[in-house]
């Protein structure tokens, strides 16, 4: 494969493409037509469910006008004025659980492979109002559901560092173009670990925000009270210029936030998070992060940690020392149990959200049937893949009567103890929580196919930032595995609405090590 | 506590599923696998927790946000083609189904 890297991947950040873009050095037009091009040689990874270079060009016209026309302020900040257009040509791509007018809505399932949304989900549209271009939709786990990208109706997902391994999942499209640089950003979601997850096994930064700051609005459902949206890129500050963005109320998801503690949540609280943050560090000279408390829970460093992801997020935690932050021991004890309530809630709730595809509406609908009974029931299971079958039949289980005590509230209760553990820690031992993303780095495609509970339990170090609806990010620490090296991330938990100073933190790691420049070379 | 074929084909009937003789079994082994998993909650001491349905409850007031009572501006018939558009089969605005009474 011989395709030139796409333009953008001159620049090391949005900001310095942003600079280029506002001096006319580089029009969204040639962005975009050399990231389409790169996407377009790059169709072995699989990352990409639809591309409409039609779509995607005149985006990036309509940019090139606002530009000329002088809309946004050259460079300005991404916590500036609503107005500016802090995006403007940066080529971008979704996950398709996100819905788009133009391009295909699928969330990866056969069932939604015809699906035209009439809208754009609030991310879309916010991102598109910042300015940034849409390279198409990404290739993720059927309905988002799994954590190696290979339940999609579509075909799996390749890890642009080792052609045979998972790139994780189930936002594997989004970390895999990333890594493989064919856009500068991507969205994802992150129910039980979606965006972290693959952005640890690609070797890209991912964020999840605190749930509820970001609308879910025309994100396809899979668990509500855990279902959140975040983005994938290089590093931190590429994250900060996509979620300040994205962030903020929408009174169109029954679940977002109107305030953030004391502050209002709107674009531009994150960012000044981050700048404070930032001027706090450096106001502390050579030890940056002095007086910094990181907990690390032990739990995290059990019997199922690889070595090779242990010794890289110990060198991590040794960088953090390094700067000043001191390290203490914490205990989240009810780690274990956080994957059997994790599994309980999100099903339940996956059972009751697909209830919708009914072959009515919309969606797939059998070619043929009897009554009106087994048109649904027909049309279902020709439309869901078994991954999606398995959870809906898990979670009507649990719902159903004679078992909602049992498993259901029971799951809830765990649930409260887990949020508990958290606050604990919060409270009386810790700033910021570390340890690793992933027990492994990246299986190969098709292991764990007899046994549908052995991709679950690797979920373990991701399941209870979710349940307890925290901020969490992946960053890039170094590498593992036996064949080819593959990445290991390191994982960075906040308390509620912290994310821009675990961003700040994550910037702060990354001026000091190198791991998130590591690119993976073209097979 | 294992979940039988019967609890199998129950399920599949609650969830609308359809399940071939053969689907059924591996349904069944797939679904006591997950439940030995999930079983493992009931050794957690839960006496006197309140189940929790949203992640903030513990942090903040979670209330159900209500919409003010103004009417919305109704769908266009440019939108409302768009969204009839997505159905299977469709009539005059109306989405058709096998008929349900005689």
């Amino acid at each position: 494969m011989s395709s030139r890297l796409p333009l953008h991947t001159e620049f090391d950040s949005i900001a310095a493409l942003r600079a280029a873009m506002a001096e006319r050095r580089v029009s969204a037009r040639e962005v975009a037509a050399s990231a389409l091009a790169a996407a377009q040689a790059r169709s072995d990874l699989n990352a990409f469910l639809h591309i409409d270079p039609e779509l995607t060009l005149a985006q990036a016209d309509e940019t090139d006008r606002q530009l000329a026309a002088g809309t946004p302020a050259a460079g300005s900040p991404a916590a500036g004025s609503p107005a500016a257009m802090p995006l403007a040509g940066i080529p971008i791509a979704h996950k398709d659980v996100f819905v788009t007018r133009g391009w295909r809505s699928t969330a990866a399932s056969k069932m939604l492979a015809d699906y035209a949304s009439p809208f754009d989900a609030t991310v879309v549209a916010r991102l598109r109002q910042a300015g940034a271009v849409s390279l198409g939709k990404l290739n993720c786990d059927e309905f988002a559901m799994g954590s190696g990208n290979e339940n999609s109706a579509f075909g799996p997902v390749l890890n642009p560092w080792d052609a045979s391994a998972v790139p994780g999942g189930s936002s594997g499209g989004s970390a895999a173009a990333v890594a493989a640089g064919l856009v500068v950003a991507a969205t994802g979601t992150d129910t039980g670990g979606s965006v972290r997850q693959p952005a640890a096994l690609c070797g890209v930064s991912g964020i999840k925000p605190t749930y509820g700051t970001v609308s879910r609005y025309g994100m396809i459902a899979y668990g509500s009270s855990l279902d959140q949206a975040g983005p994938i890129a290089r590093h931190a500050r590429d994250l900060l210029e996509l979620l300040d963005p994205m962030s903020g109320f929408d009174p169109r998801d029954s679940t977002s936030l109107e305030r953030c503690d004391g502050a209002l949540n709107a674009p531009g609280r994150i960012g000044a998070d981050f700048a404070a943050s930032l001027r706090s560090q450096e106001a502390a000279g050579s030890q940056p992060l002095k007086g910094l408390r990181i907990g690390v829970p032990r739990e995290f460093f059990g019997a199922g940690l690889a070595a090779d992801v242990a010794s890289a997020v110990e060198s991590a935690l040794q960088v953090f020392e390094s700067l000043g932050a001191v390290r203490v021991d914490i205990s989240l004890p009810r780690t274990e149990f956080s994957i059997p309530a994790y599994y309980v809630i999100a099903l339940a709730e996956a059972s009751s959200n697909l209830s919708r595809y009914d072959g009515v509406r919309y969606g797939h609908r059998a070619a043929r049937y009897g009554d009106l009974a087994e048109m649904t029931s027909r049309s279902r299971t020709e439309g869901f893949g078994p991954e999606v079958l398995r959870r809906i039949m898990v979670g009507t289980y649990v719902l159903s009567h004679g078992y909602y005590d049992a498993y259901y509230l029971q799951a809830q209760r765990v649930r409260r103890m887990i949020v508990n553990d958290f606050q604990q820690a919060y409270a009386h031992r810790c700033d910021v929580i570390m340890g690793p993303v992933t027990p492994g780095v990246a299986k190969q495609i098709g292991d764990n196919r007899d046994d549908p509970t052995a991709d679950w339990l690797a979920d373990i170090y991701t399941l209870g930032v979710s349940l307890a609806g925290l901020p969490a990010m992946s960053v890039p620490c170094g590498f593992g595995g036996g064949g080819r090296p593959l990445p290991v991330g390191l994982q960075i938990i906040g308390n509620y609405f912290t994310e821009g100073r675990l961003l700040a933190l994550a910037d702060r790691y990354q001026q000091a090590t190198d791991w998130h420049q590591r690119k993976p070379e073209q097979q | 506590m294992a979940i039988t074929e019967q609890d199998v084909a129950r399920i599949a009937r609650l969830a609308r599923i359809e399940l071939t003789p053969d689907g059924a079994a591996h349904a069944q082994a797939d679904l006591n696998r997950i439940l030995s998993l999930i079983q493992t909650l009931q050794s957690v001491d839960t006496a006197g927790i309140e189940p929790m349905a949203h992640p903030l409850a513990a942090h903040q007031d979670i209330s159900l946000r209500l919409r003010a009572d103004i009417a919305a501006p109704a769908s266009t018939g440019e939108e409302r083609k768009a969204l009839m558009a997505n159905a299977p089969a469709q009539s005059g605005g109306l989405f058709l189904v096998p008929t349900v009474i005689e």
